[in-house]
């Protein structure tokens, strides 16, 4: 039957055979709250067992695309597929049988504890895992007997993941799963996400942070406005820079455009809050000719860095602004 | 799609590291969700202590209170003041003093229009001249005097002056040779359930059952709506049904308990008998709970704040409070309102745990409060339902 493909990891030799079957496929989706445009004519498809992400700023419209293909919103225009199916009432509850979901703002009930909370998620699902698990595999155990209200943001976190696990989903959708979170609860986050791409789970989650995208996801789509401006796997996204490295620095008064940008390496040149940025291809050999086109100027250098090109380059090359309005 | 149940994908992946989900995860244990959401409200309310004190502790702090201030009392004395001028105010207090239900003192004129005017008197006797509005005369009964003339100085709309009225002018009338004509027998009854303390315990019970109903379900829906939680619950396979219902079922338990506290309170304390059947009672406070249930869900429906949802509370409350005669009867309204009050679910409910309660009256007697009750049960449930704001 055609769902086990679904249920079974890909092997190699199946991936070769087949064409990965859609966990969700949308067309044309559009969401509109008054005169705001929320989402924009989307298109997108996110394959079996692929961790999906959607990259963008806040109001991007990354939580009203999720809430729409989680049945939990409805859209103006265009059509879902989740699962192989659309959103309709006779379906609804087979569906969610099968999807896990965790909101972005949702708090649980204080007073419960971390172990009542998940066994009165377990018991809205026919079948799934056993409380016990869950609660060891998100790494709450020692927690079990806590209120909800004592945890810590990154154990709320883990809780929600707990209760967006226990049905045994095929498909997980994840909010912001680290928004908000310091570096260690990320971390661990991102371990806990990592190990169920590896078990075969389907993901879509959206995020603001493109390192979170870069290390979790094999697609990323980048999202601003309503709309999917870039969509790829995060290597070939910032490949598509056609760069590998960046140079950034800042001088004292300004320079003239034209010659830095026909210096050897370079592909692209911006101007961000008084600083520039240097898209090459190689800094080693675009770093001298640099240095002497300021001497020429007569421009004093206050700040030079320079990092492998990123996601948010990507962004930034796309937006011409940061994912992250500094 | 059925042959997933044995397929976990889960189970098969090859361990990372990770904790691993254990085998054997086809036999986990199942749950009823219905029971787990209303164990979760149960919870939830038990351990907000402030919940518990309004619920279980005040209502019975009120009742004590209520019981001491308004307890029965041997009836008090009425005060007469006899005004100085009158010949023979000393012959008149002596007669009085007979009466044990006066307390006749000779006052001046100024200061026992000043007593009755403040209420330290309920009422005054006077010269015929100084008369108000009543005065009255009075045919001496020893031979050769003058016949007495005074007056009655008192407010009739004051119950006790009326009252003092009535006993003083017996007593001047009988002291002065009047003989009554007809042989008349007093005989005392003191009918339990008719004391201030068997109002009260009914009216305290229909009270309790709305306020913790609305509050209790109101609060709990508008937080679950804030927190974001009724949207995820939304977007789990859970019944929107049972989430309502387990409001319904977990008020179930709660009545009993509120129940118990307040009928064993009025019963070991002040000797408040239920008079009518368990079964009667159990009927009706069953319909009462499930109806202000339907109804905290009701108010409860869109409500997206806390404060929002309180203001709307305190709307549908506070004419029951006051209307629907928890503390004194609705009798006192004029009679054009009575119709309207009693087709408050409040009023039908007091009305309804007096019958049995105090009167013993069987189920049927009070079905049309019975119907007043389930209506606004079903309707509000029903609308409730309907209008829910589930986001």
């Amino acid at each position: 039957m055609a769902t086990s493909a679904l249920l079974s990891v890909p092997s190699q030799e199946q991936a070769g055979q087949r064409r990965p079957k859609a966990a969700i496929r949308c067309r044309s989706l559009a969401k509109r709250y008054g005169d705001v445009t929320a989402v924009d004519g989307l298109d997108l498809d996110v394959s079996v067992a692929e961790c999906f992400g959607l990259l963008g700023p806040n109001g991007a419209g990354k939580t009203t695309t999720l809430e729409i293909l989680e049945g939990i919103n409805t859209q103006d225009r265009g059509t879902v597929e989740v699962l192989g199916s659309p959103w309709f009432r006779g379906n609804e509850f087979g569906l969610r049988e099968r999807i896990g979901i965790q909101l972005q703002e949702a708090r649980f009930a204080e007073k419960l504890t971390v172990d009542e909370t998940v066994r009165l998620f377990r018991s809205f699902y026919r079948k799934g895992h056993d409380v016990e698990n869950v609660i060891r595999t998100v790494e709450l155990t020692e927690k079990r007997k806590a209120r909800v209200g004592k945890l810590s943001g990154g154990q709320k976190q883990r809780l929600a993941l707990a209760c967006a696990l226990i049905g045994d989903p095929e498909l997980l959708f994840l909010d912001e799963p680290t928004t908000g979170l310091d570096p260690q609860a990320r971390y661990k986050m991102w371990e806990l996400v990592e190990g169920l791409r590896r078990r075969g789970v389907t993901i879509l989650l959206t995020t603001h942070y493109m390192e979170e995208a870069a290390r979790l996801c094999d697609r990323v789509a980048i999202m601003d406005r309503g709309r999917i401006i870039a969509l790829g796997s995060p290597d070939a996204l910032v490949a598509s820079l056609g760069a590998g490295q960046v140079i950034e620095f800042r001088v004292e008064g300004d320079l003239e455009d034209g010659p830095l940008a026909l210096l050897p390496q370079v592909i692209s040149l911006s101007r961000e809050n008084g600083g520039f940025l240097l898209t090459v291809s190689n800094v080693a050999e675009t770093l001298p000719g640099l240095m002497a086109e300021l001497r020429r100027q007569g421009a004093h250098l206050t700040n030079l860095a320079t990092h492998q090109a990123t996601l948010e380059d990507v962004f930034l090359k796309l937006t011409g602004r940061r994912l992250r309005d500094v | 799609m059925s042959d997933r149940g044995n397929e976990n994908p889960i189970e098969k992946a090859p361990d990372f590291g990770l904790p691993a989900f254990q085998k054997g995860t086809g036999r986990a244990r199942t749950f009823n969700p219905l029971l787990e959401l209303v164990l979760a409200r149960i919870r939830e309310f038990v351990r907000e202590p402030e919940a518990v004190f309004w619920v279980f502790i005040f209502p019975v702090l009120l009742a004590l209170a209520l019981g001491i201030a308004f307890r029965n009392r041997p009836a008090e004395k009425l005060r007469v003041a006899v005004e100085d001028r009158i010949h023979g105010a000393s012959g008149i207090v002596d007669l009085l003093e007979g009466s044990a239900d006066l307390t006749p003192v000779v006052l001046p004129w100024g200061e026992a229009s000043e007593r009755l005017r403040t209420g330290k008197v309920e009422i005054v006797i006077g010269l015929p001249e100084t008369a108000g509005a009543a005065s009255a005369s009075l045919v001496a009964g020893s031979e050769g005097a003058p016949p007495l003339s005074v007056s009655y100085l008192y407010d009739p709309a004051r119950p006790e002056s009326r009252l003092a009225r009535l006993a003083v002018d017996e007593e001047l009338q009988r002291g002065m040779g009047r003989v009554d004509v007809a042989q008349v027998r007093d005989r005392i009854v003191a009918e339990p359930g008719a004391r201030y303390i068997d109002f009260l315990i009914p009216g305290l019970i229909g009270l309790n059952l709305m306020a913790s109903g609305m509050w209790g379900i109101g609060f709990n829906v508008v937080e679950s709506r804030t927190r974001k939680l009724l949207k995820l619950l939304t977007a789990t396979p859970m019944r929107r049904s049972h989430y309502l219902l387990s409001f319904m079922l977990s008020r179930l338990l709660f009545l009993i308990l509120e129940v118990v506290a307040l009928v064993g309170f009025g019963r070991l304390v002040f000797g408040v008998e239920v008079r009518g059947s368990l079964l009667a009672l159990a009927v009706i406070l069953l319909l009462g709970a499930m109806s202000f249930a339907g109804l905290g869900l009701l108010v409860a429906s869109r409500s997206r704040s806390i404060e929002a949802v309180s203001g709307w509370m305190n709307l549908v409350m506070l004419p029951m409070w006051l209307l629907s005669g928890s503390f004194f009867s609705y009798s006192r309204f004029p009679e054009i309102m009575h119709p309207l009050i009693r087709l408050l679910p409040l009023t039908a409910l007091n009305d309804a745990l007096r019958a049995v309660i105090n009167e013993g009256a069987s189920l049927a007697a009070s079905w049309s409060e019975i119907a007043v009750i389930a209506s606004w049960g079903l309707v509000s449930f029903a609308v409730a339902l309907r209008i829910f704001r589930w986001q």
